[in-house]
Order: structure tokens, then C-alpha cells, then sequence
């Protein structure tokens, strides 16, 4: 019923299956909505948050979809600025990843901000010595990039492109995509470090402080790197599961390899920045503060060096080890086994920069603070997964995202539907 | 967010904040106007119809 919208020569299954399917993961946004309105009606006692964690779950998701969704700058910047042109096979998507992490960013922010009303006062009584602030003009300037790249995209819907306007917008902005394409990497270096950079300046927080250059902590070019190294990953693992799920395949394999690699590469570096910045605080950093690098990983029921060793040594090394080696990043299953470390890593670490950083005892006569989210809590983080589910699969169907898909689904050349 | 706003004051920090914050808006703005014009140019010559993009 919807085929004069699927993309010509493309093969997409029966539209009751696919409302099907909108509907089951529709019904997990209503539950997130639900908790939503809760949060907006009753407040943030809603959560689980307390004096000890003023930044929680939400903090977390926050930093990782916007890590995992740094794929998209990045990807943006080898296709448009460093012309690697074979990631125009897969540019398409990794803006729609990009898309609805940043989307769902903004979201839970607005939840996680009390009074949503309010929101613009970050903007118009602007506190300038804030990271937070400098976050908070770069995210949203940067999703405005991101919603730049994806008109063209969406344009190109086989309807839509028929009107002439809409055809030449198309065409115009893909002609000046660059430019967009630097903006967002320009964007994105500011506001992904300086969500590293929050932490770095927390001179309360022994776990948290970093020296730097000049007013950054290293902790700001680490998330920046880490977000470069890892975002790509993610594109690929999400292309992985969309492959799975419509059971075609979607881009060449070259254009995977390609991304990993330069993944792989990035992830290799960063991780023996990573390393070299961890022994340079447990050495030098921590004891100048009067303490001993135990204190952050004894005494607890849950934080112990297994969190440090699985962040840096299997969600580090050993991705960036299998996506660099040609054997290894070309074999199917190591590669998806590398693409997803190298998530879980990047999540890990932005789990262990805002949630342990909070739970570790600052003052002689502190305890470690453990937290579990509300089920709003957890509700409203579920939120953004299938809503991303919903538009992935909604773009997919009507959408030309992927170039090479005629290509390497050769059908006959016609548009009916199952 | 603008000189008029009663808390604005003419410092480092606001110059180098918001320089950058209305510089990128500048630039999204300008970019996008360019390609709306420029379309709406094209629509009205009624050529480009051949146009192969990605």
C-alpha cells in the first residue's frame, strides 16, 4: 500500500509486517513517554538522583549516545574534508545515527533539567565560565548540522524528489555539504571534550582532576579521540544489526574495512593515550593529592580494578589490536567481536567518568555511595533506543540510505511490494 | 545571549563564547539561505533535471 514511497528498484517487506513491528517498538516509547510525563508532572523525585549524584543515568546516556553518535562527525569529516570518497556509501547512515543520538541527547536533557520550560535560559543568561554552557551551544548547534546533512537524505524520498524544488534543495546542499561537514567537526571537538573537560576540572574529585594544556584537561582531548575512535564502531555495529534484520547486505565490504581500520587505528592511539594518562594519575596525580590509587577501587561492593582493566585492556586493546591487523578486521566475526568492545568500552568509560566519579568517598567520613535508577529512570533511557529503532527502520523503508544496496540485492527492477 | 540582555558585559568570556556560538550560526544560516535561494533559482529556470547526486 505505501510502494510509490519505497525507493525505485529497492525491496521492502509487506507493510503489515513492518506496522507490525513500528507498533511493538511503539509501544516501548509509550512506556518511556509515560515515565516522561511522570518526571514533567511530579518532578525529579521521580528519580533515584541525590545529593551524591546530581548526575546519574541519564548523565551517563547522555555521554555515550554522543559518544557512540560521534561517528557521524567524524565519518562527515574523512568523506567531506579529507575526500575519502568510499564512505559516501555509508555517510547516509551514519548521519541518521548521528541524528538520533544527538536527538536523543537533547531529549533526555530536557528531561533530566527539572523545569523543561526553562530550557532556553542556558542560552539567554548564559554563564560563560561554564563547560556545561560551551556543551550546551555546541550540542545544539551541532544537531543543527546534523538535521543540514539529513534534508538532502530525505529529500531524496522518491516522491519528494519529484517536486523540483525539493530536487534542486537536494542538489544544492549536497554542493555545499562541506562546509556543513566542518562546522559539525568543529562542533563536535568542543563540545565532546569539553564533556571530558567537566570531569578533568573537578579539583574536589581525586578520581576526576587531570593537569592539561592551558585551561583543558586531558580529559578533554580524550573524549574528543575516544568519541572519533569509537563513533565509527558503532556506525558499523548498526549497520551489522540492520544487515541482520532485513537479512540483505547493505554496503560493500571494502567500505567496512576501510572504516575499521581507520577506527582501529584511532582506537589503538587513543588507547595508549589512555593508558599513558591513567599511570601518569595513579603515579604522580593521586599521590600528590595524599592518596593511593586502592581507594578508588576497594571497599565497594561493585567498582574494583575489573572496571579498569575491561575498559582500557578488553574494550581497548583488544579492539583496536583486531581492527588494525588485515586477518582480523576482514574476518566477519572478530570484526563485529571488536565493533562491539569498542562500544562497550566507550560506554564503560563514560559510565566510569560520571558514576563512579560520584560514588567514590571524597571526605575522610564518606562512604561510597551506590545508585540504582528509578524505573523512570531506566523508562526514559529505553526511550531513545526504540525511538531510534522506529526511525531507522521508517528511513530505511523509504529512504535511499544506502547506495550500493541495489547493487548488492540485485532485484528485478520493480517496486511492488510483497 | 545578546549586548541588549541586561547581563551581557564586554568581557573575554562572552566575546569568545558567543563569538563562536553566533559565528557557526552564521554560517548554518548563511549556508542553508544560499542553497534555498539557489534552488528556488533553479526551480523557477526550470533546468537541473539531469542532476545525479549523492
Amino acid at each position: 500500500m505505501d510502494s510509490a514511497l519505497i525507493p525505485e528498484g529497492a525491496k521492502r517487506c509487506a507493510f503489515p509486517k513492518f506496522a507490525l513491528g513500528i507498533a511493538i517498538v511503539g509501544a516501548v516509547v509509550l512506556w518511556g513517554v509515560y515515565a516522561m510525563g511522570l518526571i514533567w508532572w511530579k518532578g525529579l523525585n521521580q528519580t533515584n538522583m541525590n545529593d551524591n549524584y546530581g548526575f546519574a543515568l541519564w548523565i551517563w546516556a547522555d555521554l555515550a549516545v554522543i559518544a557512540v553518535g560521534g561517528g557521524a562527525f567524524f565519518t562527515g569529516l574523512l568523506k567531506y574534508i579529507f575526500k575519502v570518497d568510499e564512505l559516501k556509501n555509508i555517510i547516509n547512515f551514519a548521519v541518521i545515527i548521528g541524528f538520533i543520538c544527538y536527538s536523543s541527547a537533547l531529549l533526555i536533557l530536557a528531561i533530566d533539567i527539572g523545569q523543561p520550560l526553562r530550557g532556553w535560559f542556558i542560552f539567554w543568561h548564559a554563564n560563560v565560565h561554564s563547560m556545561l554552557t560551551e556543551v550546551a551551544f555546541c550540542l545544539s548547534c551541532y544537531f543543527a548540522v546534523l538535521t543540514i546533512e539529513f534534508i538532502p537524505n530525505i529529500l531524496e524520498n522518491r516522491q519528494a524528489n519529484k517536486v523540483p524544488f525539493f530536487h534542486h534543495l537536494a542538489h544544492n546542499m549536497h554542493g555545499v555539504m562541506a562546509v556543513f561537514a566542518a562546522t559539525g567537526a568543529f562542533l563536535s571537538f568542543f563540545h565532546q571534550g569539553s564533556l571530558g573537560g567537566v570531569a578533568g576540572v573537578m579539583y574536589g574529585r581525586p578520581f576526576a582532576v587531570r593537569e592539561g594544556l592551558l585551561i583543558w584537561p586531558w580529559t578533554f582531548f580524550l573524549f574528543t579521540w575516544s568519541a572519533a575512535a569509537f563513533g565509527p564502531c558503532f556506525t558499523l555495529l548498526v549497520t551489522k544489526i540492520t544487515e541482520a534484520v532485513t537479512g540483505k547486505k547493505l554496503v560493500k565490504d571494502n567500505v567496512v574495512h576501510l572504516l575499521a581500520k581507520i577506527s582501529g587505528w584511532m582506537i589503538t592511539t587513543y588507547i595508549i593515550a589512555k593508558i599513558i594518562d591513567t599511570i601518569y594519575w595513579a603515579t604522580v596525580t593521586v599521590p600528590g593529592l595524599g592518596l593511593d590509587i586502592d581507594h578508588f577501587y576497594s571497599n565497594n561492593a561493585f567498582y574494583g580494578y575489573w572496571i579498569l582493566f575491561t575498559e582500557i585492556i578488553i574494550c581497548g586493546v583488544i579492539p583496536g589490536l583486531l581492527l588494525i591487523m588485515k586477518s582480523t578486521r576482514e574476518n566477519p566475526t572478530l570484526r563485529l567481536l571488536a565493533i562491539i568492545l569498542g562500544v562497550i568500552g566507550v560506554c564503560l568509560n563514560r559510565w566510569v567518568m560520571v558514576l563512579q566519579i560520584m560514588a567514590i568517598p571524597v571526605m575522610s567520613f564518606d562512604t561510597w555511595a551506590l545508585y540504582i535508577p528509578s524505573w523512570q529512570e531506566v523508562a526514559t533511557t529505553v526511550l531513545p533506543v526504540a525511538y531510534g529503532i522506529i526511525l531507522i527502520a521508517v528511513t530505511y523503508r523509504y529512504l535511499p540510505v544506502f547506495p550500493q544496496e541495489k547493487e548488492l540485492n540485485a532485484v528485478q527492477p520493480v517496486t511492488e511490494t510483497e | 545571549m545578546f549586548p541588549f540582555n541586561f547581563e551581557w558585559v564586554w568581557d573575554m568570556a562572552h566575546v569568545i563564547f558567543f563569538g563562536g556560538f553566533w559565528y557557526a550560526i552564521s554560517i548554518l544560516g548563511a549556508g542553508l539561505t544560499y542553497c534555498i535561494l539557489k534552488a528556488a533559482y533553479d526551480t523557477f529556470k526550470g533546468g537541473g533535471e539531469s542532476h545525479h547526486h549523492h
